[in-house]
């Protein structure tokens, strides 16, 4: 056994005992903390797979800007935990629960296993017109050329839980600042982090996005790390959330699916189809659609993170 | 054993843990959590998928990756959707129950919506 084989057995041991430690851990607090660990752990795992741009993103949004969101909620919930607990199913249910789900964790191991390799690729076709789009990291040729329906749609459910996050708020405090009320200002080292890290996370940010369409990343990852900046700010109420009425947060909210669509809809025009790109105008086009994207991704994240509105506006 | 097969194995096992902890946890906020391991298991499958399908010098075949990428951001509204309802559900009643005859065990508590 090698030691990179060795790595790997300790990294998939260490990635199923925090899972369980989040499963299992009494409180919700440390499972929670146990989640955001294993978020971190996991995109190694995906470094593993050579799915760069996965663990990017799982990084930055599946461990980080979801971290945040538990975080905030499960201290808000705290007193929920104990009347909670009382509500446990019995020992038998339990161990009928954990027969089932090994019955199903089995029968996935074994289609792991008795899976074709080399399997079905889709590879070739993906390599074939990457020339004519002059994009180099086939994942972004994918998301913003190739299934460029998928990614729209997908910015509209980014949108959709905006709206049914914020139609949560009750009446009198709609288009109020979004997110709980804070009393206390920090001070100290989260202030002092939320006036270091913006500068450094901008450029690391635009720096992700713009090398997104040759190398790993792109509007996901580069937006999500604009969003984290967002947060920190906020956080530190160095700059207070905007109210959720502003016309320039909904417009940054729409401007990346609207941009998308406006360019998707002129597909009609000159190559003649829905989402075309015409020739020799491939990476241009791509490159805009990725910026207001980010845009709006920077904007979606932490609207969803901090939720709905809890006093009127001003 | 390869580096994809395990990564696979590892998903197995993750849908596994998630489930268990989707089925038996009371708690809604930790069934949310127990939902986005068993997500994340299952991105991880596809990840085995796109690991076999390395082809054209690709060292993954990148339409699953996209899919995942995609996938961990829809997973990730959903979870605010989620938490969101599960707090105002928490501002009216006092409580986080997913349990509907709660309202006649305890008493209502610190409404305040």
């Amino acid at each position: 056994m090698s030691v990179i084989q060795a790595l790997d057995i300790g990294l998939a041991v260490l990635v199923l005992a925090v899972a369980g430690w989040t499963i299992a851990a009494r409180e919700a607090f440390a499972s929670v903390v146990g989640y955001v660990a294993y978020g971190l752990l996991l995109s190694l795992v995906w470094v593993r797979l050579f799915a760069v741009d996965v663990a990017l993103t799982e990084a930055a949004i599946g461990s980080g800007v979801t971290g945040v969101l538990l975080i905030s909620a499960v201290v808000r919930l705290r007193r929920t935990e104990v009347p909670a607990a009382a509500e446990r199913p019995g020992i038998l249910l339990r161990i009928l629960a954990a027969a089932l789900c090994t019955v199903v964790a089995a029968a996935l191991a074994a289609v792991v296993l008795l899976m074709p390799d080399p399997g079905a690729t889709l590879a070739p076709e993906a390599a074939s017109h990457l020339d004519e789009l002059g994009v180099g990291n086939p994942i972004t040729a994918v998301l913003i050329a190739y299934r460029s329906f998928d990614t729209m749609l997908e910015k509209v459910v980014l949108i959709l839980a905006v709206i049914g996050v914020w139609s949560l708020a009750p009446d009198r405090t709609w288009g109020g600042a979004a997110g709980p009320r804070r009393i206390a200002r920090p001070e100290g080292a989260l202030a002092f982090l939320a006036q270091l890290l913006p500068p450094l996370g901008i450029v690391v940010a635009v720096h992700i996005v713009w090398v997104g369409a040759n190398e790993p990343g792109g509007a996901f990852q580069g937006g999500a790390i604009l969003a984290a900046m967002a947060l920190i700010v906020m956080m530190a109420r160095l700059a207070e959330a905007p109210e959720i009425r502003r016309r320039w947060l909904r417009l940054a909210l729409i401007a990346g699916p609207a941009v998308f669509l406006a360019i998707g809809v002129a597909g009609f025009v000159v190559p003649g189809s829905f989402l075309a790109y015409p020739a020799g105008w491939a990476k241009p086009l791509i490159l805009f659609i990725e910026t207001f994207m980010t845009l709006s991704i920077a904007a979606t994240l932490p609207m969803l993170v901090i939720g709905p509105p809890d006093r009127p506006p001003s | 054993m390869s580096a994809a097969t395990l990564a696979g194995l590892t998903g197995a096992a993750l849908v596994g843990f998630g489930l268990y902890g989707l089925l038996t946890d009371p708690h809604p906020l930790r069934k949310i959590l127990a939902f986005n391991i068993l997500g994340s298991g299952v991105f991880l499958l596809f990840g085995i998928i796109a690991r076999k399908g390395a082809a054209a010098g690709f060292t993954a075949d990148p339409v699953p990756q996209a899919m995942v990428i995609t996938g961990i951001v829809v997973a990730f509204s959903a979870t605010a959707l989620a938490v969101a309802l599960l707090l105002r559900l928490f501002q009216e009643t006092g409580r986080a129950t997913l349990d509907p005859d709660a309202s006649a065990k305890t008493p209502d508590a610190g409404a305040d919506g």
